[in-house]
């Protein structure tokens, strides 16, 4: 049992001067279930991507340090190296074929074959399949999993948790499998199917084979696992068999910062009981970011933020309420209710959005920044335009004064007006968008990822800008970011989203355990009231 | 440091205006060269050339705003072509001659192309991703179409018919309706003996591009360039792309309607039947050579374009003809460079609908 079979020694990464992964090492056993977790961003992936010999690696340098397999260090180029070293992966998105039987999916590139005339002739590509000896591989790693599925049925038509059966039955059919990666492998499985895929792990454990476990889900790592590695920005924070540790433990030291709470109260500053944004039962059909039911007020001149790991709807919120994904539900803004899937209607009522996507959603790259900035404004409410009766014609000296103002105002760096927003440095994009936002005066500005992909002093910038519209124009801010420490620097209050909904609403001064549980769908330890 | 300043703008310059442009301007220059040394008259050419370039010029302006609107260049120019031709030969049956006969054809093809124009920008919308492709379908399909409809009409004008039998002509003679270079002959003179100057039809084709290139600044413009550069910023800012794309499609369409109406009374003839089945690979070919790409194009790639397309074109004829008698090597050149030039662009489309 305690035989090592695989090892990472002092793994350092840097991607262009940025390092992602420094000095980590760690090791699994034989029958072994390991859990790795972290935040978004921690290295997780880059970990498993030098696993695998990804290219993306190789392209970029390669890396230090050193992978070893049953006591043999191994330079591992490609995935299909690491496939004979006898590791695999269970992918979280599915990689099969719908129109394809199950065991021809199991099979697929590695078919067990029989001779023919033809192929004697023209060569093995044209070999005929034994169906019967791949039904019956197939058959013997579905039992493996404890999965009754009929092997000659078609994929497309089976349950989304049957699916990810298969998925690891492809991986253990294969031979010598050692080591198998599951990458949130319960991210889109009913509680159910998540149950019996962490009994399927258990049972593959012991038969020998190494489990590397990542899971965002506390619960579910507490319960499976033996042993847990947590890494927080690209360093090895700790390594403990599960028995020595709790949720909490792992959620603090997953999180485990130092929070500067540089929000210092202006007197003046003062928010009102008024509920200026209210959300009802919020269903949004974004994908990757599906919001299920969200309930949420947001109060007249607050900054609210909305917190929570990736994939699991916060992004979703801002989105459906623009009108950008399908949304049902309910969302009153100061007392009138929004139409749904309309955006025109939702900017019209005063309400501006900065998107996450700045290059998709946000600018038009190829026009130059004052259109950028006017263009919403232009289009929603009949801003800087001349009328002539049947056309309205753009007023491009109101365009450039009121753009030249705002690059003034924010320190857009440019070199005039006229440049085209795709040229401008991350940080600078983001200032148009924000200053797209407030050009339609909006009583509300709901902001996503404001800080993804900029450097760290145009963070600053760009938060101080957020608070500074806040304490001045009084303006309600709502923020969705994924870096919990920024959220909490601004914020007043923040809603955890998990799964869909919220988790609950935390003070920026709550413990790191608190934001590490509820983030990471652990809701008993909470101080009682939710349900 | 002051040269350092002066040789950024000029590669600015050069990257203004794009390669593949310098690279087919100096070609033109190069024949008209070779026309000097061949006792050809550059003039004559030069003349030929502005006619040329004016017939073809509003077929080019056509592809303006499909591109901008982001369904590509409007290789569906023949929905607007048959929109005009039938305008016209509906002005003749009705007995109009002259300027009302210009004036009708213009106001009934305007009518044509808005509700044509519509039902293809409908179909443009249903296809999202290969606009190009359908469009291309769509322009032959209609040309066929209507290789029926002409000979099924029961007109009487013993202009347009037949010596026996029923339908249309192939070529329907102009001057028969005193309608024969019509436009070009308004405030037209000469310079010199050999060159001419069209300009009613120089006018009236920069008039057009004036109107656009102001639409293109007005609130609906520039909608439509949004939509074609994000549709997903288009979203969020609370347009509607498929309208936009629609109203940007009837937009060309009107401008190819009447673009074959000024073509045709400078070239004195009206063809019906399978003549322009590929009349929009020349425009395609001509706003491409004056710089716009498949998505992103300006009034100026129009005239750039045109003139430059046109000029190489009226002149590699004749000189292709001294060089290489006998053999019609003028009219493969023009198939490789027209050609060419649209396969060169749709290589630099990016993939996807956005």
């Amino acid at each position: 049992m305690s035989e090592k079979l695989l090892e990472f020694k002092n793994i350092s990464k840097s991607f262009y001067g940025n390092q992602v992964l420094k000095d980590v090492s760690m090791t699994v056993k034989k029958g072994e279930v390991h859990a790795l977790i972290g935040e978004n961003g921690a290295g997780k992936s880059t970990l498993m991507n030098i696993l695998f010999g990804m290219s993306a690696i190789h392209e970029t340098g390669g890396f230090e340090g050193s992978v070893m397999i049953e006591g043999k260090e191994i330079k591992i180029k490609s995935p299909h190296e690491a496939m004979d070293h006898g590791i695999g992966m269970v992918h979280q998105e599915f990689m099969l074929i719908p129109g394809f039987t199950v065991t021809e999916n199991i099979k697929l590139n590695r078919e067990i074959t029989t001779d023919n005339a033809v192929s004697k002739v023209l060569g093995g590509r044209l070999k005929g399949l034994d169906y019967e000896k791949m039904n019956h591989d197939a058959s013997k790693a579905l039992n493996t999993l404890d999965m009754d599925i009929e092997s000659y049925a078609q994929v497309a038509g089976l349950p989304v948790g049957h699916m990810q059966f298969i998925e690891i039955a492809r991986e253990i059919d294969k031979d010598g499998i050692k080591i198998l990666v599951f990458d949130e492998p319960t991210a889109v499985l009913a509680d159910a199917e998540a149950e019996n895929l962490l009994k399927a792990i258990r049972r593959l454990a012991d038969k020998g084979i190494g489990i590397i476990f990542i899971s965002h889900r506390l619960d579910e790592i507490v319960s499976v696992a033996d042993t847990v590695t947590i890494l927080r920005d690209g360093q090895h924070i700790a390594t403990k068999p599960i028995s020595e540790t709790s949720a909490a433990d792992i959620a603090n030291m997953m999180i485990g910062r130092a929070v500067t709470i540089d929000r210092e109260e202006s007197a003046d500053r003062q928010i009102s009981d008024e509920v200026a944004l209210k959300i009802e039962n919020l269903h949004v059909n974004m994908p990757g970011e599906r919001v299920k039911g969200v309930d949420l007020e947001v109060r007249k001149g607050e900054i609210l933020g909305i917190g929570g790991l990736a994939g699991q709807g916060k992004l979703g919120i801002a989105n459906g309420i623009m009108g950008i994904y399908p949304a049902k539900g309910k969302v009153t803004f100061n007392g009138k209710e929004l139409p749904l899937n309309n955006a025109k209607q939702v900017l019209r009522n005063g309400v501006a959005f900065v998107s996450e996507d700045r290059k998709g959603i946000g600018l038009l790259l190829d026009e130059p920044i004052e259109l950028n900035i006017a263009f919403t404004a232009m289009q929603v409410e009949d801003k800087f335009l001349k009328n002539f009766g049947i056309i309205k014609m753009q007023d491009t000296r109101a365009i450039k004064e009121h753009a030249n103002k705002m690059i003034k105002d924010l320190d857009i760096r440019c070199t005039s007006s006229m440049q085209k927003a795709g040229s401008l440095s991350g940080g600078n994009q983001q200032k148009v968008c924000v200053a797209r936002a407030l050009t339609q005066e909006p009583q509300l500005l709901l902001v996503s990822e404001p800080t993804r992909g900029i450097d760290i002093g145009a963070k600053k910038l760009i938060l101080d800008l957020l608070k500074q519209l806040n304490e001045e124009m009084g303006m309600t801010i709502v923020m969705t970011s994924s870096e919990l420490a920024e959220l909490r620097s601004i914020c007043d209050r923040i809603a955890i989203v998990c799964d869909g909904t919220v988790a609950g609403i935390l003070s920026p001064t709550d413990s790191d355990t608190k934001f590490g549980l509820m983030m990471s769908g652990v809701t008993e330890f909470e101080e009682g009231g939710n349900e | 440091m002051l040269t350092e300043r002066k040789k950024l703008s000029f590669k600015d310059i050069i990257n203004g205006i794009g390669i593949p442009t310098l690279i087919i301007a100096a070609f033109f220059a190069l024949i008209l060269v070779i026309a000097h040394f061949y006792d050809l008259s550059v003039v004559t050419l030069l003349s030929d050339t502005v006619k040329r370039a004016g017939m073809n010029g509003l077929l080019v302006l056509a592809m303006l705003p499909s591109i901008q609107s982001g369904t590509g260049p409007n290789f569906a120019l023949p929905i607007g072509v048959e929109c005009g031709l039938f305008a016209m030969v509906l002005a003749i049956e009705w007995g109009f001659t002259g300027w009302g006969w210009f004036g009708v054809s213009v106001a009934l093809s305007i009518v044509f192309a808005i509700l044509v124009g519509w039902a293809y920008g409908k179909l443009l919308n249903a296809v999202k991703g290969s606009e190009m492709t359908i469009a291309t379908y769509a322009g032959f399909a209609i040309c066929s179409f209507m290789c029926i409809f002409w000979l099924m009409l029961p007109f009487k004008s013993p202009n347009m018919g037949w010596f026996i039998g029923q339908g249309l002509r192939e070529t329907i003679q102009l001057d028969a309706v005193g309608a024969d270079m019509i436009l070009n002959n308004l405030l037209g003179f000469w310079i010199g003996e050999e060159f001419y100057v069209p300009t009613g039809m120089l006018l009236f084709f920069f008039l057009c591009c004036f109107l656009v290139w102001l639409f293109f600044r007005s609130k609906s413009g520039i909608a439509i360039s949004a939509v074609g550069s994000s549709n997903a910023f288009a979203e969020a800012s609370g347009l509607n792309v498929n309208k936009n794309r629609v109203l940007a499609n009837i937009i060309s369409t009107i401008l190819g309607a009447i673009g074959i109406i000024v073509f045709s009374q400078s070239y004195g003839y009206l063809q019906i039947y399978t003549a322009h089945l590929n009349i929009a690979f020349a425009a395609v070919a001509g706003i491409l050579i004056g710089g716009a790409t498949a998505s992103r194009a300006k009034v100026s790639h129009v005239i750039i374009g045109v003139f430059l397309f046109q000029g190489l074109l009226t002149s590699a004829l004749p000189v292709a003809n001294q060089i290489f008698a006998g053999t019609d090597l003028s009219e493969i050149m023009r198939m490789i460079i027209q050609n060419g030039f649209i396969l060169y662009a749709l290589t630099q489309v990016k993939k996807g609908g956005k």
